[in-house]
Order: structure tokens, then C-alpha cells, then sequence
């Protein structure tokens, strides 16, 4: 084989020599799993990725990647994944990351990497509870969980995570689930191929502090009534029968039954370029579905602008063409000097 | 009446006015000229606190104080000979300034009945017929009409005319100390290059100011500062911002490496940020962070990736980074963080000096976590120390702290700067790749130095993950060994303190190496203590001066010299910082002197605050 010919790599060749320490039962198994799975098909050498993660139990993710990788401190796994990627855009660069350390203790940094659309690509682990300090209420943990910390049910309305990611400006925005893995295959491909920042919320089971949080999305019994899969250029269609279907009355989405008097034609046609209506696909989000919407799975936006890394190479580029080649003697000596003696 | 002509060994200057006077362009021209005319000489600008105070009031003054000689400068006066002032709040603000008998050169048309007010005095009040009793020398001239005479024919208007007013004046100072036009009159015009109506009007401006002075008989001596016994060589002014951004692009250019500066706003520290942003074309990137946890944490993202990553702030921001600073010590990438002090705590005073943050530096993180601190000694040392700094960091792969503070950031000096090939070489090697028959990569064995090696993502082979989590010695894996975690908690300790293996050993700074008293500073304390104590070993007493530039570790010899001395005296503006390192790590019973005040030490209270500490009153010379 010759050197500069990409070898063929397998799942297996992603996956480091250190023992994987979750729960068993727990939904990073699959999803760990699944980007093993990826990486080998996107025909990126393996010494070019590297995986970074802040603090919790999804967080321990790079270790299990035979890969470059950083694990970092609670939040800061954007500004990290930030400089790395900036400073090195040759590099791939994924972010694992979880509900309480992106959105809580790392908020700041998240919706800031959003905005500047660096090429990172995230992948939200949202279990809806703290996993590794064990079973404290976090900020998707819907209103009144009754955790540890809080023992009479949470006070704290939750985020919606996608509605963030959007009105950060994020440029590319998703949701997955860890018990449907050839969807989520699906996804980090599109995440993967996304220039600039990607954005993909995983729903993920933490079997011990949170078991069935996501059970009416991840059930194979509840989830055709209650997931509705995205498909670019096609109509919002979801149930059993795939008898029911989304559509916009002006900017007020319906649901609407195809046995009743609806066609596919006059359903909501899914474009992900369209702001607007991402927007309008994340706010279905009740507890339990109960405004009757479905929750949505698949790219709900994805837009292009350029990464910011990109724009720091062209600002360099300029720099350089602006002042020459750089000059230490002239820089030392400076505009004004004088001799003395 | 003829003017006296009298030559002065030193000289101290300090120009006041409002905030929209132009005084620090004023004060940084007459240094250029000074330092031209081959003097010695230290400058310190002294900000109005607020931003935009109302114009016209005390808060809204802004000053700047140079000190020039023929003899050797090392700190920018305690008090003034002649005091410039623009209005009454100016006057008001810096009287404290000047020295008993003083000259005021002040402008009258900034003593109306509305500057009064705004300065706050009495309706009634005649605050220069006042001073003038107190024994001060009072030049009254009245700027404002003065320049607008002496550009009537320029075809200005009155508001543009006025804002030549600060020319004008800088002009009757150059008479006053017999100084060449020349250095301005080229800077004038090159400024105001796109605008050759401007220049001239500021050129007559200072030109006719220069002639008021001779021709006007209002001061009855006029003064010369012969130039100072410089060594030899080619110099150039700078402040300590400007050396720390020349120093880190040097050390860029010289490492061949990119340079990542992560950063966000803060006094006394952001013109560093603004220096470094415009040195892009050098391979270095500049990234104005959400917050001072990203500034650092995106440059340890940058270093794993192979730049030099570094951090600039001042004490608030510092202690955010304080986690990422024990995580850069764990992986062990190389960081600079750059800490210019202001005075504390919390947000304390921004603009005013303090070095209240060197126990922060050695000691304030959680763990065990040692990181190496080195602290510039005046603004051209800046370069040196930052340099210094990168070049300990990329060889070390370890965090150095670079302690710079307000003062030196914003006072100026002249620096007799290298040639790159005087540089001492800065030597990076990242980790070679490796084949698939090689053993496994272990990212955490050592070399001689205990140096790990720096494996950047790219490289086929070298494939590994790095933690926070403690990691097992050589292979880096997660370990919770108990004996493992004492072997790194002391390896990390070890490697710090091998750093001083190619530090350079303590010299004096003054004096003996023994005797009665020993001074020793840090920082930018550095001045003023080396002024106060060569004058006391020129008046004959047994005092010397050392400064301390590396404080983790300190320098090989340090405890030798420190038992030399039958005192060890330690000023500093803070409340005993070195002190407690000093007796802790050498037993030494050292006396401090500490004031935090915001400013640094005036030289005649160190002086006299040395000799309560001499045994004999020296020999008068
Ligand atoms: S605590 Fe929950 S999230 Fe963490 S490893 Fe266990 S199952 Fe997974």
C-alpha cells in the first residue's frame, strides 16, 4: 500500500484499547457504536479526527475513540473544539457533549460557537438528568422532576434545545435518537458532510437515573404516532398508517387526516433551508406531545455561510498581502529610533 | 532682564489637561524628543478613571509625567518640576504633583467662572493667585487666544484652530528646556500627511509657542539636560503592552510555530489583544473570546493542535481561567498567561497599578498545580520576559504565567532593542508519526528535562487521548492508582522546578554582595528601588539590590545571596506576597514594606525607609 493511500478501515478500528465504563443499558453504547460505524465511511485518516468533550458521562466518549482526542473540563468543550478547529482546519473536529455540561454549565460557549459557525461537529447527548454526579435535575429535565436536588419536583421550565440552537444562528440543526441507529447513522453523515457548525441533539436513555424519559419517541409501538421523521422535499406525514399529516394554515401549523378529506398535496412540504420554519418544527415540543404535534427527528435547518475558520485563513491571507512578508528586524526596531554613542 | 541659562542633572515633567486636550500626544512627543536628544528617561500617562468623565472635571483630567536626565532613569519621579496644566480641574487634580517651589505653566483660559465650577472650587475662589502664595511659580498664558492669533491666516475654524492648543504649549516647554522642534515638526507632518493644512497649523502653533517662550520674558530661567551615559547602541521608546506583543511575535517568528492569542477586553490588558491582532501576516490568529474561560480554554484547544497558545488578562479575568490554567497543567501543552495587575480586589481600581496577584500566580488553584511565573521588571523588559516565557513554555510543554501590571504596561521607556539573530533560539520538535510495526505510542514518557512530547493530531500514529482525569505515568491512561497519582503530583512539581536548571543564576542588581541590607523586588517595583538604592551606595551606605524576575522557581542561588545580608528588605504594592514565598522556601526573617495604593513607591520613601535599616549613616561623598 502505498502511503498516501487511505487504508481500509473498519467500526473496529475506531475503537481504542480502553475498556468503555457506562452502564450497561445505557444509550451511549449505541450511539458510541454508531460513530464508530461512521468515521471509517467518511474517508477522513483516522489521525485527522479528534474527538473533544467536556464533563459527564457522555463526555467520556474520546476515550473510547481510537482517535485524537481531548477530554476537557465541565462546559468548555466549544471554546476548546473552537481553538483546536480555528487553529487547525485540516482537522476534523467533533464535540460530545451533554445536556448539563452544553446547556447548562456551557451555555455561554455553546450558543458563541453557534454564532461564529465554526466547523465542529456537536452531537448532544440529552438525557434529561445529571448521569455522572448523580441524578440531579438538569436544564431539559422537564418542569416538577422530582430528583435528589429536587425533592418536591423541579421548579426550572426547560430549554428546547433545537429553538436554542436556531436562534443562535446555528447552521445546521437536528434531532436523533440513540434506539434508532440507522436513523442517527443517517444524521451524522449529514452532520459530518455540513461545513460550519453542526448541531444534533441525540435523545439518549440513561437507564438509571432516567429510564423511558424518551420512551413515546424511542418505542417501537408509540413512535409512528409520535415521531415525525424529516424528509427533505417531502410532506410532514406521521401514524401508524401513516394516515396524518402536517399542514400550514398561514404560519399556524395543523394536524390534518389523510383519510379525512387531506392529500399528501396539501401538506407542509419539509424544506430545510427555510428558517422560519425549522423554527416553527422545533416548538413542537409539549410534554407527552400533548398539543397533539409530533416531535420532529431528522435535519430540521441546515444553511450554508462560511465557517469561521475559513474567514480567519482569508483574514490572514490579507494580513499577509497587506503588510509583505513578515519583517521581525523592521517590527523590532520600529518607526522612530536613535543611536546612541 | 536676562533669562538665566541653568543645566539640570534630572528633570521631571507633567502635562495635564482634559481628556479632549491632548495631553498624552503632548507627553509622548516631548519623550521622543527627549529620548533623541539623548537623555535617560522613564514616562508614566495617569488615565482618567472614568470613561468620558464630564469635560472640564476633576474625574475627567488626564496627565502625563516624564522623567529625564543625564544620569541613569529608572522610574518616572515622584514629584514634578514644572507642572502643565490646561485648565482648574487639571490644576486641582495634580498639585499634589509638584515639587515645593515648582513651576505651573498654566493656561488662564481654562480658569473661567464655568472651569472653576466644574472643578468644583468656590465661586470666588483664584486658585493660581492662590498657589502662587504657596511659594509655587505661576506662568499664566493664555493659550486659547494665543493660538488663535497665531493662526488667524490659517482658514481654520476656531474649534479646529483650538485643538493646536496642546502645540502651542509643547512649544513654550521645548524653549523652557532648550529642545529642537525638529522631532515633532517631522511627526506633525507625517501624521497629518492626507491633511497638509492641519500639519502646518500645528507646526506654526508649536513654532510660535517655541517664540512666546524667548520672546516674552515670563520665565526667568530657561534649562538644559545634557545627554545621559547611555550604552552605546540603536534604541527605540516602547511601553510594556507594545514589548509584549513584539516579544510574542518574536517568539512566533522564532519558534516557527503559529501562535494562538485567545482573549477578552479587559484594563489594563486588552492592548496587548490589539497589538497582537495586527501581527496576523506573522502566522498568528487572534480570537476575541465570549468570555475569559474561552480566551483560554480555545488557546489549549489551539496548543493540543501544535500553536504556542496564549492568554492575555488582568486579575478578575485570571481568576476565571483558574480551572483551564490546572487543566493545561495536567495535559501539559504549552500556555502563556498573561496577567497585567491592577489593583484589587474584585474590580477594585482598574486603571491603577498593584502586584497583589503573585500568590494567585504560584499558588491559586485547586490541586497540586504548579505552573512557572516569571514577572518583567520595567516596560522594555517585557520583551524579554515574554519571550522568555514562550520559550519556557514550548520547551517545557508547561504553563508560564507572565506578571506584568499596570504601570510598566502603560509607563515607557527607551529600549535598546535586539536584532532577531540576537534572539536566543526557541527549539520546538512535535513528535514524529509512527508505523504500524512500532510500539504503541505513550504520550506521557519523558525526557532528560521530564519533558513529554508534543503529539499534535495529523500525525499517522500518534493517535491518544488527553485528560483532565489523572493519568497514568508513560501510557497517560486514566489511572485512580494511588501511588501513580503521588509519582505525577511530584513529577509535575519536578519538571516545574528543572526549569531553573537553564534559568540564569540571581546577580546584584546594586551594590555588594554582602552587607547590611539587601532590597529585594519583583516587578515593576524595579525603578524605584534601583533609583533609591544607588543613591544611597553613591552616598556610601552598605545596601544592595537584587530583583527577582523568575518566582516559580526561583533562581538556583537565591537562598545564598539572601543569607549574604544581615536585613532582607522586600517592597512591594501589596501586603507581603514574596515575602511569605521567601521565608517559606528559605527561613530568611525578612522585613516587608508594603503600601498598596494604587501607585508605585516614590524613590525618597524607599530611601528613607532603607536607611531605618542601615547600621551606620554611611559616608557622605
Ligand atoms: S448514569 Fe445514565 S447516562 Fe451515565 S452511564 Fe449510567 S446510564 Fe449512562
Amino acid at each position: 500500500m502505498k502511503s498516501n493511500e487511505l487504508e481500509v478501515l473498519t467500526g473496529k478500528d475506531f475503537s481504542s484499547d480502553q475498556d468503555v465504563r457506562w452502564c450497561p443499558g445505557c444509550g451511549d453504547y449505541t450511539i458510541l457504536k454508531q460513530v464508530q460505524n461512521v468515521m471509517p465511511e467518511l474517508g477522513i485518516p483516522k489521525e485527522n479526527i479528534v474527538f473533544v468533550a467536556g464533563i459527564g458521562c457522555s463526555s467520556r466518549f474520546p476515550y473510547y475513540m481510537n482517535t485524537y482526542g481531548m477530554h476537557t473540563i465541565h462546559g468548555r468543550a466549544p471554546a476548546i473544539a473552537s481553538g483546536l478547529k480555528i487553529s487547525r482546519p485540516d482537522l476534523s473536529v467533533w464535540m460530545i457533549t451533554g445536556d448539563g455540561d452544553s446547556l447548562s454549565i456551557g451555555g455561554n460557549h455553546l450558543i458563541h460557537v453557534l454564532r461564529r459557525n465554526v466547523d465542529i461537529n456537536i452531537l448532544l447527548f440529552n438525557n434529561e438528568i445529571y448521569g455522572l454526579t448523580k441524578g440531579q435535575y438538569s436544564p431539559t429535565s422537564k418542569e416538577g422532576t422530582k430528583t435528589k436536588s429536587t425533592p418536591y419536583g423541579s421548579l426550572d421550565h426547560p430549554f428546547n434545545p433545537l429553538s436554542l440552537a436556531l436562534g443562535a444562528d446555528s447552521g445546521f440543526v437536528a434531532r436523533a435518537m440513540d434506539r434508532d441507529p440507522k436513523h442517527l447513522n443517517t444524521v451524522l453523515h449529514r452532520a459530518a458532510s455540513h461545513k460550519g457548525t453542526s448541531f444534533v441533539e441525540i435523545y439518549q436513555n440513561c437507564i438509571v437515573f432516567n429510564d423511558g424519559a424518551f420512551d413515546l419517541y424511542t418505542d417501537k409501538v408509540s413512535r409512528p404516532e409520535s415521531a415525525l421523521y424529516l424528509e427533505q422535499g417531502q410532506p410532514l406525514i406521521f401514524g401508524a398508517d401513516s394516515s396524518k399529516g402536517v399542514r400550514l394554515d398561514g404560519m399556524r401549523p395543523e394536524i390534518v387526516d389523510l383519510n379525512n378529506g387531506y392529500s399528501a398535496e396539501d401538506l407542509w412540504i419539509h424544506d430545510e433551508h427555510d428558517h422560519m420554519k425549522a423554527y416553527i418544527l422545533s416548538r413542537f415540543f409539549a410534554v407527552g406531545n400533548e398539543d397533539g404535534f409530533p416531535r420532529p427527528f431528522g435535519v430540521l435547518f441546515e444553511q450554508n455561510r462560511p465557517p469561521y475558520e475559513e474567514l480567519v485563513r482569508e483574514q490572514m491571507a490579507y494580513a499577509l498581502k497587506k503588510n509583505g512578508a513578515p519583517d521581525l528586524e523592521a517590527l523590532l526596531s520600529g518607526d522612530e529610533t536613535w543611536v546612541v554613542g | 532682564m536676562s533669562v538665566k541659562e541653568a543645566s539640570k542633572k534630572t528633570a521631571t515633567i507633567r502635562f495635564a489637561g482634559d481628556s479632549g486636550d491632548g495631553m498624552q500626544l503632548t507627553g509622548s512627543q516631548f519623550t521622543n524628543t527627549t529620548a533623541l536628544a539623548g537623555n535617560d528617561l522613564s514616562t508614566l500617562p495617569d488615565f482618567p478613571a472614568e470613561i468620558r468623565a464630564p469635560a472640564g472635571t476633576v474625574a475627567g483630567v488626564s496627565g502625563f509625567q516624564i522623567h529625564f536626565g543625564s544620569k541613569p532613569i529608572h522610574a518616572p519621579g515622584d514629584m514634578c518640576d514644572v507642572l502643565v496644566v490646561m485648565n482648574a480641574a487639571a490644576l486641582k487634580a495634580n498639585i499634589k504633583h509638584l515639587k515645593s517651589g515648582g513651576v505651573i505653566i498654566a493656561n488662564v483660559d481654562g480658569f473661567g467662572k464655568k472651569d472653576l465650577n466644574l472643578a468644583k472650587y468656590g465661586p470666588e475662589a483664584d486658585p493660581l493667585g492662590e498657589v502662587s502664595t504657596q511659594g509655587y511659580t505661576v506662568v499664566p498664558v493664555d493659550v486659547t487666544k494665543m493660538t488663535r492669533e497665531s493662526l488667524a491666516e490659517s482658514g481654520l475654524t476656531f474649534k479646529e484652530i483650538d485643538r493646536s492648543k496642546n502645540m502651542f504649549v509643547l512649544g513654550i516647554v521645548y524653549w523652557l528646556y532648550s529642545r529642537s522642534l525638529e522631532p515633532t515638526i517631522n511627526f506633525l507632518r507625517t501624521k497629518f500627511a492626507k491633511n497638509p493644512q492641519v500639519a502646518e497649523a500645528n507646526v506654526k502653533a508649536l513654532e510660535d509657542g517655541y517664540t512666546f517662550g524667548a520672546a516674552t520674558q515670563i520665565f526667568t530661567e530657561r534649562y538644559s539636560v545634557g545627554p545621559a551615559k547611555i550604552e552605546p547602541g540603536r534604541y527605540r521608546n516602547i511601553t510594556g503592552n507594545e514589548a509584549a506583543v513584539i516579544g510574542l511575535t518574536a517568539a512566533a517568528k522564532m519558534s516557527g510555530i503559529p501562535m494562538f492569542l485567545g482573549s477578552y477586553p479587559i484594563t489594563p490588558a486588552s492592548d496587548i489583544l490589539h497589538g497582537l491582532a495586527r501581527m496576523k501576516h506573522f502566522n498568528i490568529i487572534t480570537y476575541q473570546a465570549e468570555d475569559e474561560i474561552a480566551a483560554i480554554t480555545s488557546a489549549i484547544g489551539a496548543a493540543f493542535g501544535g500553536s504556542l497558545g496564549v492568554t492575555s488578562s488582568s486579575g478578575p479575568g485570571i481568576a476565571l481561567k483558574t480551572e483551564a490554567i490546572a487543566l493545561a497543567t495536567i495535559y501539559e501543552l504549552p500556555l502563556v498567561i498573561i496577567n497585567v495587575q491592577r489593583a484589587g480586589p474584585s474590580t477594585g481600581m482598574p486603571t491603577k497599578t498593584e502586584q497583589a496577584d503573585l500568590l494567585q500566580a504560584v499558588y491559586g488553584r485547586a490541586g497540586e498545580c504548579p505552573v512557572v511565573v516569571v514577572a518583567p521588571k520595567s516596560p522594555a523588559d517585557c520583551f524579554d520576559s515574554i519571550y522568555e516565557a514562550c520559550k519556557i513554555a514550548t520547551e517545557f510543554m508547561i504553563p508560564v504565567m507572565f506578571l506584568s501590571d499596570g504601570y510598566i504596561a502603560n509607563g515607557a521607556e527607551p529600549w535598546k532593542y535586539p536584532t532577531p539573530d540576537q534572539l536566543a533560539p526557541i527549539n520546538v520538535a512535535y513528535a514524529k508519526p509512527r508505523s504500524n510495526d512500532d510500539e504503541a505510542f505513550k504520550p506521557y514518557t519523558r525526557n532528560e528535562n521530564l519533558v513529554r512530547p508534543w503529539a499534535i493530531p495529523g500525525t499517522k500514529g500518534l493517535e491518544h487521548r488527553i485528560g483532565g482525569i489523572e493519568k497514568e505515568h508513560e501510557t497517560g491512561n486514566i489511572s485512580y492508582d494511588p501511588d501513580n497519582h503521588h509519582f505525577m503530583v511530584q513529577m509535575r512539581e519536578n519538571k516545574r522546578n528543572k526549569v531553573a536548571e537553564m534559568l540564569p543564576l540571581i546577580e546584584m542588581e546594586e551594590g555588594e554582595t554582602s552587607g547590611d541590607v539587601l532590597v529585594v523586588g519583583w516587578g515593576s517595583t524595579f525603578g524605584s528601588i534601583k533609583e533609591a538604592v544607588s543613591e544611597l551606595v553613591e552616598e556610601g551606605h552598605s545596601v544592595s539590590q537584587i530583583h527577582i524576575r523568575h518566582l516559580a522557581p526561583f533562581p538556583k542561588n537565591l537562598g545564598e545571596v539572601l543569607r549574604s545580608f544581615k536585613t532582607v528588605l522586600i517592597p512591594e504594592i501589596n501586603s507581603g506576597q514574596l515575602i511569605k514565598l521567601i521565608r517559606d522556601q528559605y527561613f530568611v526573617d525578612a522585613i516587608g514594606y508594603n503600601k498598596v495604593r494604587g501607585v508605585p513607591f516614590a524613590v525618597e520613601e524607599l530611601k528613607a525607609t532603607i536607611k531605618g535599616y542601615l547600621s551606620t549613616n554611611g559616608v557622605q561623598s
